[in-house]
């Protein structure tokens, strides 16, 4: 069932909510603005009752598909379960009722949850100090980028490339660029790992950074990485962790044990803060020894019992978000983190762990699954064997929204081709785990003896099959002017 | 017409006298899916063999081109902008992307249909 436009079901008799009088006297619009911003005719707005309303957005919530009622196997998005306690948490009036001009004497508790959040996540990563911040992984991944920039710059060292797997989340690449970094591309090898011998032909004292994500985006380990670090750092390149996969082993290994320099966490993502439409997200970055000098400012210090911002940090790159960072979602994620304690996150990790390969196994077989043998927290299969029914990756994961499950990321990594990622994360049980591998059989059972339909699906969901296609090719909103001064553009849809 | 040849990127090269037109392949264009944009270069632009020269999307994903050859932008395919399926429908023919004034001669090592259509089957598995 779809539900149309608040615009559709508007009705000009409709009797609106009755406010109060606003008990303020309103200069006339014609005496405060420019005359041609004033309007010529009334805005063309819904008219609805109250009751109308309340069902309208009450029937669109009913539509929702979310964490909190079904299963979200969305591959390297680390899509857990949001625990009520963190809610209770930010609700909190001493941290929801905060602002940020608020004088430091009278938010010493807030400064204190973030110098502790710093202090537990600078132990799960194994790193010196992390800035809260950014206020997403890819905003983490170019603030680490900056420092590291910075840093070479400090030793009159002007490197200008950044090495990413081709394997990596287009995030990579992405940041660099935005950084201002060429970006070169390192090769996997057979086994979906990164080929040293590719690295080493890539690497040069032109290189600032290597980019890598450990597991890879293939669910694999990364069983290499020392001496991926000690090739990185022999030529004076810095390592870089995206941490988007760090659900796979929190409490088991740390990255800056393996030799990362800098380190972004997902706390939308490992942290369950809430992920995708239900963000903000918050991705902090921790460093080294050697790049805490370039931090943004301010950080959290602690002195005499007494928590104060501190802004007096000549090398740091500066602010990277106004104000501290989304500081609700620091709440939610220092709230999980006590919650858990060292031993429940270390459980988290081995629990998501053992779903994954749980899972591969069941659909081992079902779909054909390139790289054998144990993968980590997620495992990357491939609709390649259904290519002569004319059944493609795509219409698989339109299938399973046909059987209530949330759709698999698809197409990604982009190493292999007509890629199915799946990652089940902690919280799943094994009856969920099994409902959906046999979803799976249904839809590859139905690829081969009714692939028409597959094409077709989904039929369940308030919409269908989306023309993305068309959606892509006939573009109805753009930007235009110069890229410090983007205008917003509407143009109708059709040729 | 002249011999096609092929990158180990996909792209293919003819060549007349001094002059080279530049595609993806038919193998390209399949694994690619449905093309929805392609960001080019202007002409006059000088561009060094290797060296990625736009980027092309699909539904599924954005990639790089990449010059087959070192030249001088001479033309590129306008008509891509409004109809990029064209690039779907006819690779080697309305498809084309560019066309360049090469600066030397085109390298020996590009392959062969025969050569590329191995290499391209090896990589899809």
């Amino acid at each position: 069932m779809s539900e149309p436009l608040s615009f559709e079901l508007s009705r000009p008799g409709a009797e609106p909510p009755r406010l109060p009088a606003p008990g303020l006297s309103a200069a006339p619009s014609a005496d405060v603005l420019p005359k041609e911003h004033l309007r010529v005719k009334p805005a063309d707005l819904p008219r609805l009752s109250e009751a109308e309303i309340m069902r309208h957005y009450s029937r669109l919530a009913s539509l929702n598909y979310s964490i909190s009622e079904q299963f979200y196997p969305l591959g390297s998005c680390t899509m857990k379960y949001n625990p009520v306690a963190n809610e209770a948490a930010a609700a909190l009036p001493g941290f929801a009722g905060l602002h940020p001009y608020q004088d430091e004497e009278t938010v010493q508790g807030a400064l204190e949850l973030m110098w502790r959040l710093e202090r537990a996540l600078c132990a799960v990563v194994g790193v010196d100090r992390v800035t809260l911040q950014p206020a997403a992984g890819a905003h983490g991944e170019w603030t680490a980028l900056r420092m590291i920039q910075a840093y070479h710059h400090s030793r009159g060292d002007k490197r200008t490339e950044v090495l990413v797997p081709d394997s990596a989340h287009g995030t990579n690449p992405a940041s660099a660029a935005l950084s201002g970094f060429q970006v070169v591309e390192v090769r996997s090898g057979r086994d979906g790992r990164i080929s040293l011998s590719d690295l080493e032909s890539k690497l040069s004292p032109r290189v600032a950074a290597l980019m890598l994500t450990n597991p890879n985006t293939l669910g694999l380990f990364e069983r290499e990485i020392l001496d991926v670090a000690e090739m990185v750092h022999a030529t004076g390149a810095m390592l870089y962790y995206d941490g988007a996969n760090l659900n796979a082993f929190m409490g088991v290994c740390r990255p800056g044990d393996m030799g990362f320099d800098a380190v972004h966490m997902n706390l939308h993502k490992t942290f369950t803060t809430p992920h995708g439409g239900g963000g903000p997200g918050a991705g902090p970055v921790g460093v080294k020894a050697e790049l805490v000098p370039f931090l943004p400012h301010p950080t959290v210090e602690k002195a005499d019992g007494h928590f104060k911002l501190d802004f007096r940090r000549p090398k740091s790159i500066g602010r990277v978000r106004s104000f501290y960072g989304n500081f609700g979602m620091l709440v939610r994620a220092y709230t999980y983190v006590l919650a858990m304690g060292g031993d429940g996150l270390t459980q988290a990790s081995k629990d998501a762990v053992l779903s994954a390969n749980y899972l591969r196994k069941q659909v081992d077989g079902v779909l054909e699954i390139p790289h054998h043998g144990p993968c980590m927290h997620e495992f990357v299969a491939t609709a390649h064997n259904l290519a002569s029914q004319g059944v493609r990756a795509l219409d698989v994961a339109k299938g399973l929204l046909d059987r209530d499950f949330y759709a698999p990321t698809i197409y990604f990594p982009l190493v292999v081709p007509e890629a199915i990622m799946v990652e089940p994360t902690e919280t799943e049980s094994k009856a969920t785990l099994d409902a959906f591998a046999e979803a799976l059989k249904e839809i590859v059972q139905e690829a081969k003896t009714n692939p028409a339909a597959l094409h077709q699906a989904p039929r369940n969901t308030p919409v269908g099959r989306l023309d993305e296609v068309g959606t892509a090719r006939r573009i109805t909103a753009y930007l235009t002017g110069q890229s410090e001064e983007p205008v917003l553009r509407w143009k109708r849809a059709g040729k | 017409m002249a011999e096609r040849r092929y990158t180990k990127t996909h792209e293919w090269l003819t060549v007349d006298g001094k002059t080279a037109t530049v595609g993806i392949s038919e193998f390209a264009q399949s694994q690619l899916g449905d093309v929805v944009f392609l960001d080019l270069p202007s002409p006059g632009r000088k561009i060094a063999r290797g060296e990625s020269f736009g980027v092309i999307e699909s539904v599924k994903a954005a990639s790089d081109l990449y010059a087959p050859v070192a030249g001088t932008i001479a033309a590129v395919n306008d008509k891509l902008t409004s109809n990029p399926e064209l690039v779907n429908s006819d690779p080697y023919g309305e498809g084309w992307i560019l066309k360049l004034q090469m600066t030397g001669e085109a390298p020996a090592d590009l392959m062969d249909e025969a050569t590329y259509k191995k290499m391209a089957e090896g990589t899809s598995h």
